[in-house]
């Protein structure tokens, strides 16, 4: 027998666990500045994700979905996108859509029950956070195809769970990105669990990575926990893609350090040993060690910033809480361009309602 | 003046805004080289390209996705479901995201697609060709639904749908695609949706349809004409938003009420008409409303398809139990 074809899957990893280069210094760490500001954004949002977490647990935010430990992973391809691009969330990559300029407040109001949330600042054409699973990759490839058509030099990124690889949509934009060369990057952010179901239960698939090969697109499994190693696959697929190479599924192997959201108990599935060793790998920590290595951070400086942080986001965390709710009538407001005439009438009715 | 079928009036008004409107693309299974499997898309491909007009991959919910995305970045798509039957994976995108991107995002991002499909039955067809699901659409806030029954108001109509900033869902009925032709000028006029259209005055009985069964409300008017029975014909055209109006105006006129439609008959449109004459017309009705639809069934092989469909004799029967109530 012969072979019809051949396939591997390259995994990139920059930085280990404690902090030491493995490797050449990818090229976007090379300017000044750069990696520094990756890594305060990195710990800001970590101070964010916990003043959210505290603002739920005290009665004052709906149910909220985490980010601990998926910095690295959400920073790292985030901003490897430029404004005109177009991001296609989940719902917990907050560090990317701050990144692209949405603003933590925005983030409160949406997990706050208003919708105001996702007319967020940043991007206009970026979408909403995305609670079905993975339909938002076939948005993004809807994107792409958009560029495509009207020959325009953008790319689209969605990024999914681990879990959300077993969504038909992943399959069907996999296979339209394969089919038309889409200038697309399809990111999965594998942290180990869809809920409470293991990554082992999700697929036999040794890789999520390979998932693309089916598809006719690259695919690469990266450190998810490793800011340099994301960013720079994620840039080299943002550079295919303009370069109308097509697509790239970029799998970032991470953990997810907290609860599915602040409604999930995980002890219930997983033991504390295995979240032990997983915060020995955490994003942060093996950057920080980096950037003390390199005597461009110290604990002063660290010191300094996570008090500047905590301040900044008790700005947007009174922000939201002095916001007042939408007047009632805004639940009819944005349904239609024109509101028909029947539900003008249930408008209506409501506001005499209210107003009685 | 060309005279042309439904299916014609329905690939003319595509060729039509596609050349006006460059953002207005076609995508679905089979749509480009073959021109659709009833040929609804028939020379487009050759006329705009195989980016414009897209053979996509065999898979509904890809296409219903890619239709949701490329009109959040403000293209104009306009997406086939090859049949009535295939729709169902659709659903998702069209329920979690077409229908209210608009509301989620505070107006910040739209979706002006439309989502065409062949629909109903009465073709001979094999299983899963031959559905009425528009009431599942009809139920979803932030929807239009719209169903033409004559090739000019296709024409219009799909031209309407089209240019509408919000999701239509335009569901074609398959089994008058070729039953004749009309003269409709290509002249790029839209008829307006949310509308009903009254296709027969009368005064004695309202007689509310759409789809191809106006081609039976039509001609059981006719016949009962020559027995006295005076049927008013209204045309709902757009199930959602229903345009009641019109038809409570008629009924004030009449006093009598018979609904026909293909869809099973629970839940369905007729029972939305039915409702809100009870809500608004009570007391100018003389006869209880009555509805002639499919049955609660699936919609049987087509051995017995015309006995599920609400043929001309189940119409006239049902007019004659209103005409009862003097």
């Amino acid at each position: 027998m012969s072979l019809a074809a051949h396939f591997d899957i390259e995994y990139r990893q920059c930085l280990r666990p404690d902090g030491v280069l493995v490797g050449e210094l990818p090229a976007f760490a090379k300017q000044e500045g750069q990696l520094l500001e990756l890594y305060q954004l990195m710990s800001l949002t970590r101070v964010f994700d916990t003043k959210a977490v505290l603002l739920q647990r005290t009665g004052k935010l709906g149910t909220y979905a985490s980010c601990l430990g998926h910095e690295a992973a959400h920073i790292g391809v985030g901003s490897a996108l430029r404004p005109q691009d177009v991001f296609c969330p989940m719902y917990r990559e907050y560090g990317a859509q701050f990144y692209r300029g949405v603003r933590p407040r925005d983030v409160l109001m949406y997990w706050g029950g208003d919708e105001r949330g996702n007319d967020f600042t940043g991007p206009k054409h970026d979408l909403p956070w995305c609670v079905p699973i993975s339909t938002q990759c076939l948005h993004a490839a809807g994107a792409a195809m958009a560029f495509k058509i009207r020959h325009e030099a953008r790319v689209a990124m969605s990024v999914c769970g681990d879990g959300g690889t077993s969504k038909s949509d992943f399959y069907g934009a996999v296979n339209m990105a394969g089919a038309w060369k889409l200038p697309l990057l399809l990111v999965v952010v594998n942290n180990q669990y869809a809920i409470s179901v293991p990554r082992r239960l999700q697929s036999g698939a040794e890789t999520l990575a390979q998932k693309a090969i089916a598809g006719g697109i690259r695919g690469v499994q990266v450190d998810g926990n490793d800011l340099l190693a994301v960013r720079s696959v994620a840039d080299e697929a943002v550079a295919r893609a303009l370069a109308g190479e097509g697509a790239t599924l970029i799998e970032c192997v991470t953990y997810r350090l907290g609860d599915h959201t602040t409604a999930d108990d995980a002890r219930r599935y997983r033991d504390d040993e295995e979240v032990r060793k997983a915060w020995e790998e955490e994003p942060l920590k093996r950057l920080r060690a980096y950037l003390y290595a390199q005597q461009l951070w110290d604990e002063a400086r660290e010191a300094q910033w996570l008090a500047e942080s905590a301040r900044r986001i008790d700005i947007e965390i009174n922000a939201y809480l002095e916001s007042t709710p939408q007047p009632v009538s805004a639940m009819f407001d944005f349904l239609y361009a024109e509101l028909p005439h029947d539900v003008a009438g249930q408008r209506a009715q409501v506001m005499a309602e209210e107003q009685g | 003046m060309a005279h042309v079928t439904l299916i014609e009036a329905v690939t003319q008004a595509l060729a039509y805004e596609m050349r006006r409107d460059p953002s207005v693309v076609v995508l679905g299974e089979d749509v480009g080289v073959n021109g659709g499997v009833f040929r609804a898309t028939v020379g487009l491909q050759s006329q705009f390209g195989p980016e414009r007009v897209v053979d996509t991959p065999l898979d509904e919910t890809t296409i219903a996705g890619l239709a949701v995305g490329m009109a959040f970045q403000g293209m104009k798509p306009v997406a086939e479901a090859q049949f009535d039957g295939f729709i169902y994976p659709m659903i998702d995108h069209i329920v979690c995201h077409a229908a209210r991107i608009r509301t989620r995002t505070r107006g910040r991002l739209t979706c002006p697609m439309v989502l065409r499909a062949p629909w109903g039955g009465g073709i001979r067809a094999p299983e899963h060709h031959s559905e009425a699901p528009e009431a599942l659409f009809a139920h979803i806030p932030g929807l239009r639904v719209v169903i033409p029954s004559s090739p000019a108001r296709a024409y219009g109509l799909l031209l309407a749908a089209i240019r509408d900033p919000d999701p239509v869902i335009f569901f074609e009925p398959k089994r008058i695609y070729r039953q004749y032709k009309e003269e409709v000028p290509d002249d790029g006029e839209a008829l307006p949706m949310d509308v009903c259209y009254v296709l027969r005055d009368g005064h004695d009985v309202s007689l509310v349809s759409y789809g191809a069964s106006i081609k039976e409300c039509l001609e059981t008017a006719d016949a009962l004409a020559s027995e006295g029975i005076s049927v008013e014909v209204i045309d709902l055209c757009t199930v959602k938003p229903i345009d009641i109006d019109t038809i409570l105006e008629s009924v004030r006129k009449t006093g009598r009420c018979v609904i026909v439609h293909e869809a099973a008959r629970t839940g369905g449109i007729g029972a939305e008409v039915a409702a809100q004459l009870a809500e608004y017309a009570m007391f100018d009705l003389r006869a209880p409303v009555q509805r002639v639809t499919g049955y609660d069934v699936p919609m049987p092989l087509f051995r017995l398809e015309m006995k599920y469909l609400p043929m001309g004799a189940r119409i006239a029967a049902g007019i004659r139990v209103v005409m009862a109530y003097k």
